[in-house]
């Protein structure tokens, strides 16, 4: 067996990679955004998505749902490291604490005529999105679901004119009574 | 009681309240409403060096020496950005401090303003956290709080950012009644069920080993008293990072030396085979563990450390404790003589005797000479003559700074002041200047080399300023030498631009300076050099001319485990090529 001869950790380390939903409970302070971005990009850690709001606006706090890959260690880590931010009370990893929903919102403008144009608005239809704009050669229509929901209509979209995309990334929360402020 | 003042009054206000004795710092436009608060007052020492890194540093020897936090002033733009390397050196190796930087006049943040640089954000990543403020009204509270942030919890460095026109604006100051961040709270007692079961696995030990670190001199004196009764009643063998030295006296025999690259042989060995592990405050840096697949494969692990961070990031461990050293092991100590607890009488016996065996290889032992100095030689002779007044030791950072750690023997903690993590040359001086600074009386030593000592020669004009006596001791070698070392091992003999081409004349250096300059290249000599130097109240530059290609060991080279390490007399009399022992993948390393 060919072993990684330094000092440093292996690299090749084999285990698996996991999508992991973090719900990151902040001081809604400046710069607070840029710590965490900063936090990823210095460590090396992938964000796949992450959306913000101030969400208890007396007391200046911010959710920021984070979604990350990576193996167990390093999830927990990622985990580690944001609760070692001066501004950060809590972080909770969704997808360990049970079943969670999760949404995201995606606003997608089409633009053609004839059969794309009917194949678009069946299409829409079928995955329940709303119709935001219309004009004779295009429409803007809004759907919200799960990451894959939003893939997957973004996908047929495209096969009929396509041509912009705009999306929040994923909102999420555990199922059940329990809260996690 | 509120009172009005200015926002710079209130910072002079602020470090007064947080019983701050001196500050470091270097003038500039847009800390002058500062500078001018500090002139009306007497309680808060400015300490003006020559540099702003060499600010950084001094408060971070200060620190370290004093375990009190440090405390430094520099302007915006350039004094904020010279500060970095000290900022970065203190973050790594956890070390609190203070930085209030000046910033331009909040209308004009953004605009490329004269001397403007975006402190908070360059300094996100080398502080523990940073405030950029922006009202006057803010500034009572960040101030003290970043007092709380730079102590609790993993210590580190917190940058205050402040522009101008609030240190002029007035508003109302009121001491906090508690410095406290109105949510960070670290975890300080450790969980209960965990110490327990540390406390089972410990006495159920057969080869126990304690690895303490930089966690324990963080966590302050009591911590290192607790831990020598720990390990004196546990019976167990204790090794130490180079951080962590001094936390357990080297001069008892349960103390294997510290372990690493260049630790000693019985401490790695110990650690390859040990089967419990007990680590209080140290960090699994790679250093210590070589290569990680080989690193002690038979332990079970036992890890304190305040930052959960710190807790399985490159080593898994059986037994997390998060929580503070000296709170762990006060309870660790509580129920280890509650339950009358001894781990297996003869199998300790036999661990020990296997450690004497390792021991007895001597590995720190070098083969002296007559005509040069030999630079561990010089160490050993320079603690023997000072030991007596237990000196504070700053180092450089090269093979000089392996052989203080070496050969230099620690008996208390805070006597030592090294840059670890981030490996700052040029750190020695100014944090010997910062040591003097807390301990007036004290021997304070900086132990360099030819190379680093002239990356923050400049403070040696501060110590002269502040009439700071503080002895720097050159082991020159002419080379880079750790460099130079890694070359011979690495690189064929290339010496690529690691030779000390173009020396000053170390003594007229001194004497220009109005320090006393003194230069031995005798062994006869040494003794009374030496004696020299610490005779005289006065700065010294002492420079040791010692052998030019002598290297460090014992040490692991790159790829290998540690029980494969390298000792120092694998070379034999003729020297071979050590070069050979590496192969290529090891020398990704470095
Ligand atoms: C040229 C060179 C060679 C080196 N060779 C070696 C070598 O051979 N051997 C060696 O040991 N080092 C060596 N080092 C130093 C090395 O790079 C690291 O700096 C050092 O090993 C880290 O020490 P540490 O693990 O004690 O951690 P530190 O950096 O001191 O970290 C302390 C740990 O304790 C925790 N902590 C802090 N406060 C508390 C508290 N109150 N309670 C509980 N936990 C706390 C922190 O969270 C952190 O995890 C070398 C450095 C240089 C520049
Ligand atoms: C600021 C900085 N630059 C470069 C290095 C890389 N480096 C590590 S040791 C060393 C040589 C130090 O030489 P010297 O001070 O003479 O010490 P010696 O190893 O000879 O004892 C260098 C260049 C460093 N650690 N810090
Ligand atoms: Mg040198």
């Amino acid at each position: 067996m060919l072993q990684m001869k330094t000092h440093y950790p292996d690299a090749h380390r084999v285990e698996p990679v996991n999508r992991h939903t973090l719900a990151v409970v902040v001081d809604n302070e400046p710069g607070v955004l840029a710590r965490i971005a900063g936090l990823f990009s210095g460590r090396g850690y992938n964000i796949e998505s992450l959306t913000v709001t101030e969400t208890e606006h007396e007391a200046h706090i911010s959710r920021i749902t984070i979604v990350t890959t990576g193996t167990d260690s390093i999830i927990q880590q990622i985990k580690s490291q944001l609760e070692r931010l001066v501004p950060v009370h809590r972080v909770v990893d969704l997808t360990l604490t049970g079943e969670t929903v999760e949404r995201e919102l995606c606003l997608v403008k089409v633009v053609g005529k004839g059969d794309h144009r009917v194949e678009a608005m069946r299409l829409a239809s079928a995955f329940g999105a709303r119709t935001l704009d219309a004009t004779l050669t295009s429409f803007v229509y809004e759907l919200t679901g799960t990451t894959d929901e939003v893939e997957r209509f973004i996908k047929l979209m495209t096969a009929v004119g396509l041509v912009e995309v705009s999306r929040t990334g994923v909102a999420a929360m555990s199922r059940g009574a329990e809260g996690i402020m | 009681m509120s009172e009005t003042m200015t926002g710079a009054e209130m910072v002079i206000r602020a470090l007064q309240d947080q019983g701050v004795e001196h500050v470091f710092g270097y003038p500039g436009g847009a800390v002058l409403p500062i500078y001018d608060a500090l002139f009306h007052q007497e309680r808060v020492r400015h300490v003006l060096v020559r540099h702003e890194q060499g600010a950084v540093h001094a408060a971070e020897g200060y620190a370290r020496a004093s375990g009190k936090p440090g405390v430094v002033l520099v302007t915006s733009g350039p004094g904020a950005t010279n500060a970095i390397t000290g900022l970065a050196d203190a973050m790594m190796d956890s070390i609190p401090l203070v930085c209030i930087t000046g910033q331009v006049p909040t209308h004009l943040i953004g605009s490329d303003a004269f001397q403007e640089c975006d402190t908070v954000g360059i300094t996100r990543h080398c502080t523990k956290h940073n405030y950029l403020v922006k009202s006057i009204e803010d500034l009572p509270r960040i101030l003290h709080e970043a007092f709380y942030v730079a102590q609790n919890g993993r210590p580190g460095p917190v940058v205050v950012d402040l522009p101008k026109d609030i240190q002029f604006k007035a508003g109302s100051y009121v001491r906090p009644l508690s410095n406290q961040h109105k949510t960070y709270r670290p975890t300080v007692k450790g969980d209960m069920d965990h110490i327990r079961a540390a406390v089972e696995l410990m006495a159920n030990a057969k080869r126990p080993v304690f690895y303490t670190g930089g966690g324990v001199i963080n966590s302050g004196r009591q911590a290192a008293a607790l831990l020598r009764e720990l390990v004196q009643l546990t019976g167990f063998p204790i090794t130490s990072t180079l951080m962590g030295l001094g936390a357990y006296p080297a001069s008892d025999k349960q103390w294997l030396g510290m372990l690493g690259m260049h630790g000693t042989y019985e401490a790695n060995l110990a650690m390859h085979e040990c089967d419990v592990m007990i680590n209080i405050g140290a960090r699994f840096d790679d250093r210590i563990t070589g290569r990680l697949d080989a690193f002690s494969p038979f332990s079970k692990r036992i890890h304190v450390d305040i930052d959960p961070s710190s807790i399985n990031k490159t080593v898994k461990v059986d037994i997390p404790i998060v929580g503070d050293c000296a709170h762990v092991l006060e309870d660790m100590l509580r129920l280890w003589r509650q339950g009358a607890k001894q781990a297996d009488k003869i199998e300790l016996q036999k661990w020990w005797s296997k450690i004497e065996g390792w021991r007895a290889r001597n590995c720190l032992a070098f083969k002296n000479s007559k005509e040069t100095i030999k630079p561990q030689y010089a160490v050993q002779r320079l603690y023997e003559l000072t030991k007596d007044r237990s000196p504070y030791i700053t180092t450089e950072v090269g093979q000089h700074q392996m052989w203080a750690a070496q050969y230099f023997k620690f008996e208390d903690p805070n006597h030592w002041m090294t840059s670890g993590g981030h490996g700052t040359m040029g750190y020695g001086l100014p944090a010997a200047v910062g040591a003097q600074l807390a301990h007036p009386d004290a021997l304070v030593i900086d132990i360099a080399g030819e190379a680093s000592i002239q990356m923050m020669l400049q403070e040696m004009s501060t110590a002269l300023q502040y009439n700071l006596p503080v002895k720097v001791f050159i082991l020159n070698n002419e080379y880079m030498g750790m460099v130079r070392q890694w070359q011979e091992l690495l690189h064929g003999g290339r010496y690529s631009q690691s030779y000390s081409e173009s020396l000053p004349d170390f003594v007229k250096l001194a004497e220009a300076y109005g320090a006393v300059g003194i230069r031995c290249d005798n062994p006869d000599d040494l003794d009374a050099k030496i004696m020299e130097m610490i005779s005289v109240n006065r700065p010294v530059i002492f420079d040791c001319i010692v052998d030019k290609t002598e290297n460090c060991f014992p040490m692991i080279p790159s790829g290998k485990a540690h029980n494969e390490m390298l000792l120092n007399d694998y070379l034999g009399e003729t020297g071979a090529d050590i070069g050979s022992v590496i192969d290529e993948k090891g020398k990704m390393l470095v």
